[in-house]
């Protein structure tokens, strides 16, 4: 599994996170044209199927293939890491 | 010059003329025989002397490659205007058809994305309407 760590260093993905947060299980059309409309990101469609890469080797994104269409989901999951390595605050 | 036709590939074009005209809404407006195919064009019936769309074969092997490849990135091969892109989605919903994007909000406009059933991906997208 890819670093959960380097996948967040980044302002894009993080936007990409987001924006799956808001709708799970979008194309790679909805992604890039909601980056654009919605964070004024300029990233290439191929920066951003690069960067959903990065998410997926991290396991925070995974790709599903419908019929002739592929979308994207969010999985929160290795955040974990996060949080178990640093503990919450329990109050 | 002037842009009077614009063209999408099709895997069927009487599946498409159907699509087009029962589901989507669109008239007949050309249908010539050409050999084994047809020059076969759709208009909008808010427009019927405007830009005609030619429901095209896609039996040339490079057309297929290239839509499918569109299709799996949920890119539409174009777009049409609606007035209300909630309305639209409701009714074609209504009428069974596949959306690959939800109604969304991208800045002044809304979009949302739908399946030919002929090999394409079609937008479907309005301005924002003044707030009343």
């Amino acid at each position: 599994m890819g670093d959960v760590f380097k996948a967040l260093a980044d302002p894009t993905r993080r936007a990409i996170l987001d924006e799956l947060q808001e709708r799970n299980g979008q194309t790679l059309f909805e992604l890039c044209t909601r980056l654009i409309s919605k964070h004024g990101l300029s990233s290439s469609r191929q920066a951003v199927s690069q960067h959903l890469d990065v998410l997926e080797a991290a396991g925070l994104v995974h790709t599903r293939r419908e019929g002739r269409y592929k979308f994207h989901d969010l999985d929160t999951s290795p955040l974990r890491t996060i949080t178990d390595r640093w503990q919450l605050p329990t109050d | 010059m002037r842009i009077n036709l614009a063209s999408i590939h099709v895997d069927d074009q009487e599946k498409a003329l159907r699509f087009y005209t029962d589901v989507l809404g669109f008239l007949p407006k050309n249908d010539v025989p050409m050999g084994e195919h047809r020059w076969l064009t759709v208009v909008s019936p808010e427009e019927p002397d405007g830009v005609e769309l030619v429901l095209e074969p896609d039996d040339h092997p490079a057309v297929r490659p290239y839509t499918e490849a569109l299709v799996a990135d949920g890119i539409p091969f174009t777009s049409f205007a609606v007035a209300d892109v909630h309305a639209e989605f409701d009714r074609l919903k209504g009428l069974g058809v596949t959306f690959t994007q939800e109604p969304t909000v991208m800045g002044p406009v809304t979009t949302a994305v739908l399946d030919d059933t002929c090999g394409n991906l079609i937008q479907i997208a309005a301005m924002e309407a003044p707030a009343s």
